[in-house]
C-alpha cells in the first residue's frame, strides 16, 4: 500500500494527514507537488485541508488547473481511489470528480469545532469499517463547507447512496439544529457514482492520534486501507 | 533630495530637536530628507525602546534554558530538551487595529509569526490577548468582529493553532483596543537562523512580496497618541497576505536545511532600513544596497518611501557567495520573488543608492537599540487615584440580599462569558497538536509529538488590578500564568511580555509602567521565569477633546511551561457524580478589584485584590505535586469571577454540577465573588481521598473542603441556584446577544 498526499501551496494540513498515515498507520506515503505529472505509482491519493494557491477565489478553483490534478483525475477516471478532506473536498467539486459546490457557511464565519456525523453509506471503502450506527465526533475548520446541489443531483446522490455522511447531535439525530454550516440535507461527505472518490469537511485526520483523546476519525484511515487491501477498491490491472 | 531638512521638517517626523542634533554630530553634516527619515523610524519608540529600555533592563533575563538572551535575537529561545528548543514571543498591533481592525490585527499576526519562522522554527501555535471598550457600543462591536476575522483569516490560511487568549472589556479601551498576538515554534537545538550578516561581498537578498507603499512611517505612528484624526493615517497601515506569509515559511525553512545562510530577519516595523541595520550592527559590517534592484509594487516609489515601506511577507537574508543557485532555486519552488539588492562591505555603513546616486549614507549601528539610539530617563509621579483606591473597605459595600441572582448575571458578563464567539472563528486544530480541544485546561497545551513532553502556553493579565496597583497587578499577571501552568500539571519555564501603556512623556502613566516592571521582575525572580524578550506598546490613549484618556496599563504575560510526561496534563472538567471538591489556599473577605464589585456594584476605586507571592509559591508547588501524584482529577483556578465562576466552569464540559458550604468566617458574597488570589479548586475521586488529605496535611498549606459534584445542579448552603446546562445556555450565547444587540 503507498498513499500519496498531494501538496498545494497553500495546503496547511499535508503534515497532519502525512503524520497520521505515516506514525500512527505504518503506511507508506509520499508526497505530489502541484506542479509534478508523476503520480509515483501510489494506490491511493489524498488532497488535504488547507488554503491551496491562497484560495482568494473560490476554494479550490485555482488548485483544480494544477499540473498534479490533471493525472488525479485520469487516475480517478481510472478507478483509483482518491479522498479529499475539506480544502480537497472543495477541489474535488471543482474539478468535476464530485457533484455539487461547497459555498460560504450560513453564518458567513469560520467554524472550528468539533461536531458529530452519522454514516448513511456504510458499504464504501472508506466507510466500510464504521460499522456501529453511533455517532462521530470529527471536527470541523472551515468558511466555505455548506454543500449545495441542485434537487436534480440530489434526487440522484440520493438514490445512488452517494450521501456518505450528515450531520447529527450526539445521539446521531440529524436535525437543523446540528447543521453546523447550512449544508442540504446536512450532508458532510459525499462520493461519486462509482464510488471510488470520497470527499468531506470535516477532519478524520485530527481525530486519529490517542494523544489527543479523539480517535474517531481513524477508523475511516483504517476502513481504506482494510478495503484496499483486500482489493474491494482500487485499480484493479 | 531637493526636499529642505530643518527642525519643523524632524517635528514634522517625531524627531525632538536634541535627536535632530544628535543625528547632526553622527554624521558630521546636515541629514538629507531620507537619512532623516531613516532615523525617525529607527529611533521611534516602537523601534528603538528608547523610553523603556532603562527598566527593561532590570528585568531578569537570565536562566539556564535559555538559548539567547532577550533582545539579541527576533524571539526568545528556549531549551526544552530532547534536542529540541522552541522560540517564543509576543508582539503588539495596537495601533492599526484602533483605525483598521481587520488589517491590523491580521497583519499582526502576519509579524508575530514571522518573528518565529525568521529564527528558522516552525510556528506550531498562537495565542492572543485582545482588549476592547463596552461592547454596548456600535464602535467595539466593529472593532472587536473586524479584529477577530482579521486574526483567523490571516492565521487559519497560514495553518498555525490557535491554543489560547483572552478578552477583556472595559471602557478605557473604547477607542483604543489593544491586540496583543503570540506566536510559539519549535527548532532543532543548533538550528537558529540568526538575525545577523558577514563576510565581506556576501549577497544581501530580498525575498517574499514585493514592496509598496503600504506602512510608510508605520513604525512612527505607533508611538504617537491615537487621536480623533488617526483615520488620517490608514495609508500607515499594512496589508495582509497570508499565503505569501505561507509560501515564505516553507521557502525559509527548506533554505534553513542547507548551509548557505549567514542570517535572516523579517521585515515588520520600519521594512528594509531596520533589517539592513540591525542585521549589520550585530554582524558589526555595513551593506551596500541599491533600491533600484528591490521587486516593487507600485513606480515611482522615492527611496525614503523604498527603506521604510512596511509591506508585509518579506524577509532580508544574507547567504555565502557562490551559493546563490541554492537560494534562488528554493524561492523559484515557491514562486516567491528572490532579489540580490546589495552586498555586506565591512565598514559600519548603510549605503542606498537610487539611479546611481547615492542617496543615504548612515552607519548601521548608530541607528539601533543597544548602539546609538537614544536612552532616556522619564520622570515618573505617583497619581492621586492610587491613595484614595487603597481607602475603599467592604465595609462600604451592601451584600446583596439574593445571591442567585447575582450569579446568573455573573456569567452573563462578557468578561466571564464564553469567548466561543470568538474562539471559534480561530482554526484551534491545524497541526493535530491542540491536546486541550478535548481535554480543557486553564492553560492550552501543545503536544510535541515523538516525545514524552508537551507545552503549556498562557497569556494572562488582569488590567484592572494593574490600574489600581501596578507593582501588585503585575506581579499577579506573572502568578496568575504560573498557577495556570501548574493547575495543567506543567512547569512556569519562562516568559515574553507585551507592555501595553499609556503617553511615557505622562509622568503618572509612566508610573504605572515603572510599577508594573518592578511587580513583574519580582515575580519573575520568585517563579524563575525569566523574560525571554516581547514588546512595548506606549501611546495607548485617546485624546478626545483635549481630554486624554489613558488605557487600563496592560502589561500582558505570556508564559511558557513545560509538560515533562504528557500523561500528567490535568485539566479542568469535573469527572464524576460524587467526587469531593475541594479549595486549596484561603479565601479572604475580599472584593476589591473583581468583576463582581465592577459590574455588579459599579463601583471602579478599589485596590488590587489580596495576593501574596509566597503563598502563591508554595500553592502551585504543591498543586503540581497533587498532579504528579495522581491525587486530584481536576484542578481549575479561581480568577475572575471567584469561586462559582471557577466552579461552573469545572461543571460544564461534561454537564456535571456541584453542591458547596460555603465558608462561615468571610462574607458570602466575597466567598463566591471575591478574586482574592491563590487559591485553585480540585476534585479528588473517594477512593484516593485519604491519599489526598495526607498529601495536604504534609504541605501545610491551608486547604478545605467545598463540597462534592452533582449530576448536573447547582447548590450553595442548601440554597438551589438552577441547573448546569440552563447555566451554560446563558455563559455560551451572552456575547453573541450583546454583539447583536442594537449599539449605542
Amino acid at each position: 500500500m503507498k498513499f500519496g498526499v498531494v501538496i498545494f501551496p497553500g495546503s496547511n494540513c499535508d503534515h497532519d494527514m502525512l503524520y497520521v498515515l505515516r506514525n500512527i498507520m505504518e503506511q507508506k506515503v509520499v508526497e505530489l507537488w502541484h506542479k509534478s505529472t508523476d503520480l509515483q505509482n501510489v494506490d491511493a491519493i489524498i488532497l488535504p485541508g488547507g488554503f491551496s494557491y491562497g484560495d482568494y477565489l473560490r476554494s479550490g478553483a485555482i488548485a483544480r488547473y494544477s499540473p498534479i490534478m490533471e493525472k488525479v483525475i485520469e487516475f480517478a477516471n481510472r478507478g483509483g481511489l482518491v479522498f479529499g478532506v475539506c480544502n480537497g473536498f472543495q477541489i474535488l467539486c471543482e474539478s468535476g470528480l464530485l457533484p455539487g459546490a461547497l459555498l460560504h457557511n450560513e453564518n458567513q464565519k469560520f467554524i472550528c469545532k468539533n461536531v458529530y456525523i452519522t454514516v448513511v453509506n456504510h458499504s464504501t471503502c472508506l466507510t466500510r469499517g464504521l460499522t456501529d450506527e453511533r455517532a462521530l465526533s470529527i471536527p470541523i475548520a472551515h468558511g466555505e463547507g455548506r454543500y449545495y446541489a441542485d434537487t436534480a443531483t440530489l434526487k440522484e446522490m440520493n438514490e445512488n447512496h452517494q450521501i456518505l455522511f450528515r450531520y447529527c447531535d450526539e445521539n446521531g439525530k440529524v436535525s437543523k439544529e446540528s447543521n453546523p454550516n447550512g449544508s442540504i440535507e446536512n450532508i458532510a461527505g459525499i462520493c461519486n457514482l462509482r464510488k471510488n472518490v470520497y470527499g468531506m469537511m470535516p477532519h478524520p485526520e485530527r481525530a486519529a492520534d490517542d494523544e489527543l483523546g479523539n480517535t474517531d476519525g481513524r477508523i475511516m484511515f483504517e476502513s481504506i486501507i482494510k478495503s484496499m487491501k483486500q482489493k474491494l477498491c482500487g485499480i484493479v490491472e | 533630495m531637493s526636499k529642505e531638512v530643518n527642525l519643523e521638517t524632524a517635528k514634522a517626523l517625531g524627531i525632538i530637536p536634541e535627536e535632530f542634533d544628535k543625528i547632526h554630530e553622527i554624521l558630521g553634516r546636515k541629514p538629507n530628507f531620507t537619512e532623516l527619515s531613516i532615523f525617525s523610524v529607527m529611533w521611534s519608540e516602537h523601534a528603538s525602546y528608547k523610553n523603556s529600555i532603562k527598566w527593561l533592563k532590570t528585568l531578569p533575563r537570565e536562566g539556564k534554558q535559555l538559548l539567547v538572551e532577550a533582545g539579541e535575537e527576533n524571539a526568545g529561545l528556549v531549551d526544552i530538551g530532547e534536542g529540541l528548543a522552541c522560540a517564543f514571543k509576543i508582539e503588539s498591533h495596537n495601533h492599526p487595529c484602533a483605525v483598521e481592525p481587520y488589517q491590523g490585527a491580521a497583519t499582526g499576526v502576519g509579524g508575530i509569526n514571522r518573528d518565529i519562522f525568521t529564527m528558522g522554527a516552525r510556528p506550531i501555535a498562537q495565542l492572543n490577548s485582545l482588549r476592547f471598550g463596552d461592547l454596548k457600543n456600535d464602535r467595539t462591536k466593529w472593532l472587536l468582529k473586524g479584529v477577530v476575522k482579521g486574526i483567523g483569516d490571516y492565521g487559519n490560511s497560514f495553518g498555525v493553532p490557535v491554543v489560547g487568549g483572552e478578552v477583556f472589556f472595559d471602557d478605557s479601551y473604547n477607542t483604543n483596543p489593544l491586540v496583543n498576538a503570540m506566536s510559539v515554534g519549535l527548532l532543532k537545538k543548533g538550528k537558529m537562523i540568526s538575525a545577523t550578516s558577514g563576510g565581506v561581498g556576501n549577497p544581501v537578498y530580498i525575498v517574499g512580496s514585493s514592496t509598496g507603499k503600504d506602512g510608510i512611517h508605520g513604525a512612527t505612528f505607533a508611538s504617537a497618541d491615537i487621536t480623533e484624526n488617526s483615520a488620517d493615517d490608514i495609508p500607515s497601515i499594512q496589508v495582509g497576505d497570508p499565503f505569501q506569509e505561507k509560501l515564505l515559511l516553507e521557502a525559509s525553512l527548506e533554505l534553513n536545511k542547507t548551509n548557505v545562510m549567514i542570517g535572516m530577519q523579517d521585515m515588520g516595523a520600519a521594512g528594509i532600513i531596520c533589517s539592513t541595520s540591525e542585521m549589520s550592527a550585530r554582524g558589526k559590517c555595513g551593506m551596500r544596497v541599491d533600491l533600484d534592484k528591490v521587486p516593487l509594487r507600485q513606480q515611482n516609489m522615492e527611496a525614503f518611501e523604498i527603506l521604510l515601506s512596511e509591506s508585509q511577507e518579506r524577509m532580508l537574508v544574507v547567504v555565502k557567495k557562490g551559493q546563490e543557485k541554492v537560494v534562488e532555486d528554493i524561492f523559484e519552488k515557491w514562486d516567491l520573488n528572490c532579489a540580490i539588492i546589495g552586498e555586506v562591505i565591512a565598514e559600519d555603513r548603510l549605503l542606498f543608492y537610487q539611479k546611481g546616486e547615492l542617496v543615504a549614507d548612515v552607519p548601521a549601528d548608530a541607528l539601533v537599540l543597544g548602539g546609538g539610539a537614544p536612552v532616556y530617563d522619564r520622570e515618573y509621579t505617583e497619581p492621586a487615584y492610587y491613595k484614595e483606591y487603597k481607602k475603599f473597605s467592604i465595609d462600604q459595600v451592601k451584600q446583596p440580599e439574593d445571591l442567585r441572582e447575582v450569579a446568573w448575571s455573573m456569567m452573563k458578563q462578557p468578561n466571564i462569558a464564553s469567548k466561543k464567539w470568538v474562539y471559534e472563528q480561530y482554526d484551534s486544530m491545524v497541526g493535530t497538536i491542540n491536546m486541550s480541544t478535548n481535554f480543557p485546561s486553564d492553560a492550552g497545551v501543545v503536544n510535541i509529538k515523538g516525545t514524552n513532553k508537551a507545552l503549556a502556553l498562557t497569556v494572562d493579565c488582569n488590567s484592572r488590578y494593574v490600574k489600581a496597583d501596578p507593582e501588585k497587578g503585575a506581579a499577579i499577571a506573572v502568578a496568575e500564568a504560573a498557577r495556570n501552568i501548574s493547575c495543567t500539571g506543567g512547569m512556569p519555564t519562562a516568559i515574553t511580555n507585551c507592555l501595553n501603556f499609556g503617553n511615557p512623556y505622562n509622568p503618572e502613566a509612566y508610573w504605572q509602567f515603572v510599577g508594573a516592571i518592578k511587580g513583574m521582575g519580582a515575580a519573575c525572580r520568585k517563579f524563575e521565569t525569566p523574560v525571554t524578550g516581547g514588546n512595548v506598546s506606549f501611546y495607548n490613549q485617546t485624546t478626545i477633546d483635549g481630554k486624554t484618556v489613558p488605557v487600563f496599563p496592560t502589561p500582558t504575560i505570556g508564559m511558557l511551561g513545560i509538560i515533562e510526561d504528557k500523561n500528567h496534563q490535568m485539566t479542568m472538567a469535573f469527572k464524576n457524580k460524587g467526587n469531593m471538591i475541594y479549595l486549596i489556599g484561603e479565601s479572604k473577605n475580599d472584593i476589591a478589584s473583581s468583576e463582581y464589585l465592577n459590574s455588579w456594584h459599579k463601583i471602579k476605586e478599589s485596590p488590587a485584590p489580596w495576593f501574596d507571592i509566597d503563598v502563591e509559591y508554595k500553592l502551585h508547588k504543591v498543586v503540581r505535586g497533587l498532579i504528579k501524584k495522581n491525587l486530584i482529577c481536576s484542578a481549575h483556578d479561581v480568577s475572575e469571577g471567584g469561586i462559582f465562576v471557577t466552579l461552573l466552569e469545572c461543571a460544564m464540559p461534561r454537564g456535571y454540577g456541584f453542591d458547596i458550604t460555603s465558608d462561615a468566617e468571610v462574607r458570602e458574597d466575597a466567598f463566591l465573588f471575591g478574586e482574592s488570589q491563590g487559591r485553585v479548586v480540585v476534585s479528588v475521586t473517594q477512593h484516593r481521598e485519604n491519599e489526598f488529605i495526607d498529601f495536604m496535611m504534609d504541605s501545610k498549606f491551608p486547604f478545605s473542603t467545598l463540597g462534592h459534584v452533582t449530576k448536573g445542579e447547582m447548590r450553595v448552603d442548601d440554597v438551589a441556584y438552577g441547573f448546569v446546562e440552563d447555566a451554560r445556555k446563558e455563559y455560551d450565547e451572552a456575547i453573541e446577544k450583546l454583539l447583536n444587540e442594537g449599539g449605542k
